[in-house]
């Protein structure tokens, strides 16, 4: 069997309110095999985002995660002491955001924050981590590293400020990187060079988790994906299978949503409804309210997510009559 | 060919950016919009898209040019003498949040345009005016006293929507008005304005950043770089055969739906954007594009071509 990176399994993570407790992330299993790009894709307010910040340990209040297990390089870190865990960021995992310009402290140059997170893990001189520093600049494609490295965040455009964000997240060599959502602010042209940037990092040994309500970018980039809905895991399939049989309706809702767009024609296919509110699920699938092929079942039972094929699984009563379709 | 609803003639606007220096926003465009079209407006961010949007309807006093409103200029108009026709052209916002007023009610905020170009005589025809408005862009008349808070991005955007079409007008900039939104509910989006536009019979013009959203929507499309249109055409041929090198980059880069068609050799735009304080001469593309000559650097291009399909670039691809 591979090697894996990341190995989440049942993540739950919650947001306590006074109607009670919003289940944002549930039972949630995520594989990260080395040397691969694996994706979470889904609409606002699926969870998606929060997944990311669970398995960083970087839950912002009153957010928190409430239970599963998360095995990074075959350690299980989720009980950890955050002093412990504290250490693991920026070393063994990072994270990058998607508005680069919010992650990055405004009145510190670039070079220096990128320095920092250097000397944070690695016991050398301020001069070599100003050298590493600039080396990574390098390596993420930045023209001019040096003086570039004694710019303002203000100085940069978004596509740089974006760059110098993954040479911070880079800098130590950590095995698994996640982004979420990286590409979402940045102008069509700024995207491509990140995303083969992005590319370039795995081929260099990283793993990356990679989250997106970007199709297009998804299709692009990863190996395998997941197809997150309400909180829930609703597809998980290697990327050709997904795009080519779609089992869940929601998925081949949000493929058809982008392909009728590009076919064009005079009406685009939509998903029927809005996401459903999280305090208010109904009984059954989380999905059951929008779906054309609900069935008495599917409005009590909450459905398994259960292997269809080989590699891939699928939260849906009807899956197999769906795949093939 | 129908009637020129709306023109720009050699349209700029700078805007001053301290130290006695100017961003040059829009430099120097002449456009036409037609009755009944869907113009697409695309470029990237700080291209100058949302400000020519705003000139065309006048937000934005132009720094120099003139905007004709079926044949009329409107550009030097004192308010009081533009505001019958104000009407006529008004704007659908991007942020669905944001551009609502929390604190006032659907009723209250789709009879606003009613009140203010006066439509209705009385309450109660304003209600029901309201009411008809709301059946058209789909949000259920029991909502007729709820707050903005209360609906999804996808129901306030139908209601800014309403707001819009409230005063029956001849153009609607709809100004990155689905780029908030999930994709399947943009396609509802869409869907519903188009469905408004064959109804009643408005133009739009369309501002997006998002190439596939622009070619479904638009029967003609403009391509902006730095402030400047650089390509303008059908959509159809213009999305087929790009003939601005610009142009070309732009619906390369677009990741494709499709992972098989993966590393299909993307060819990747080198350089960072010039500064729009500091355009460079001759083309304001030369400096990124890579079959500049010397001439693009110096000779600035202008708009050239047969029929509607033009391009202001000395090498067009063929």
């Amino acid at each position: 069997m591979e090697p894996m990176t990341l190995r989440a399994v049942g993540l739950c993570a919650g947001i306590p309110t006074q109607k009670g407790e919003i289940r944002a992330v549930n039972d949630v299993s995520i594989d990260v095999p080395a040397g691969s790009i694996v994706g979470i894709v889904g609409e606002s307010g699926c969870g998606k985002s929060m997944t990311a910040r669970a398995i960083m340990g970087l839950m912002r209040s009153p957010a928190r995660m409430t239970g599963g297990e998360i095995w990074l390089n075959g350690r299980d870190i989720a009980r950890l002491p955050e002093r412990q865990r504290r250490a693991l960021r920026g070393s063994e995992m990072s994270m990058i955001f998607q508005e680069p310009m919010t992650s990055l402290n405004p009145v510190m140059k670039v070079g220096r924050q990128v320095a920092e997170a250097v000397r944070l893990h690695a016991n050398v001189s301020r001069q070599e981590a100003d050298r590493r520093a600039v080396e990574m600049f390098e390596a993420v494609g930045i023209s001019d590293a040096a003086s570039r490295a004694r710019c303002y965040p203000h100085q940069l455009s978004g596509g740089l400020r974006q760059r110098v964000m993954i040479a911070m997240a880079m800098v130590c060599r950590p095995k698994l990187l996640i982004a979420d959502e990286p590409t979402t602010a940045l102008d069509v042209t700024v995207e491509a060079q990140i995303l083969r940037l992005m590319r370039n990092l795995c081929d260099a040994g990283t793993s990356i988790l990679l989250i997106s309500h970007n199709l297009g970018v998804i299709a692009q980039l990863c190996d395998y994906v997941y197809v997150m809905y309400a909180g829930r895991i609703v597809e998980q399939a290697g990327v050709i299978k997904l795009f080519d049989h779609p089992a869940h309706p929601y998925t081949r809702g949000l493929l058809n949503a982008v392909s009728s767009l590009r076919r064009g024609g005079e009406r685009l296919d939509t998903i029927n409804g809005v996401v459903p509110n999280l305090l208010r699920l109904p009984e059954g699938c989380s999905f059951s309210l929008r779906c054309d092929a609900c069935e008495a079942r599917c409005a009590q039972e909450m459905p398994e997510l259960r292997e269809i094929a080989p590699g891939h699984k699928a939260r849906c009563h009807l899956a197999e009559r769906e795949a093939w379709s | 060919m129908s009637e020129v609803l709306l023109e720009a003639r050699h349209l700029s606007k700078t805007f001053p950016a301290g130290r006695n220096r100017r961003v040059h926003a829009v430099s120097d465009v002449s456009l036409r919009l037609f009755a009944g079209e869907t113009l697409g407006l695309v470029g990237e961010s700080g291209c100058g898209k949302s400000t020519l949007g705003r000139l065309l309807i006048r937000l934005t006093a132009p720094s120099a040019g003139e905007v004709l409103l079926r044949g009329e200029r409107i550009d030097d108009l004192s308010e009081a003498a533009f505001a019958p026709r104000r009407r006529q052209l008004q704007l659908i916002f991007q942020d669905p949040y944001a551009s609502l007023n929390p604190r006032m009610t659907v009723r209250e905020l789709i009879a606003e345009p009613l009140k203010t170009c006066r439509a209705c005589p009385t309450r109660e025809a304003t209600t029901q005016r309201v009411l008809e408005l709301m059946d058209a862009v789909g949000v259920a008349r029991e909502f007729l006293y709820r707050y903005p808070h209360q609906f999804s991005g996808g129901q306030r955007q139908r209601i800014g929507i309403a707001r819009a079409i409230a005063a029956e007008p001849a153009l609607i900039v709809c100004d990155e008005p689905v780029s908030a939104l999930d994709v399947s509910v943009q396609n509802q989006i869409l869907n519903l304005l188009r469905e408004l536009q064959a109804s009643r019979g408005f133009s739009y013009l369309f501002i997006s950043h998002d190439l596939s959203v622009v070619r479904h929507i638009s029967d003609r499309v403009c391509v902006m770089f730095l402030g400047r249109i650089c390509e303008t055409g059908p959509t159809e041929a213009i999305f087929r055969r790009p003939r601005h090198p610009y142009t070309r980059f732009l619906l390369d880069a677009v990741p494709q739906p499709d992972p098989h068609r993966r590393g299909e050799s993307v060819r990747l735009l080198s350089g960072e954007l010039p500064s729009a304080v500091n355009p460079p001469d001759g083309c304001r593309f030369h400096t990124r594009c890579p079959y500049a000559t010397r001439q693009c650097a110096s000779d600035e291009p202008q708009l050239h071509g047969e029929g509607e399909s033009c391009v202001a670039c000395h090498h067009p691809l063929e």
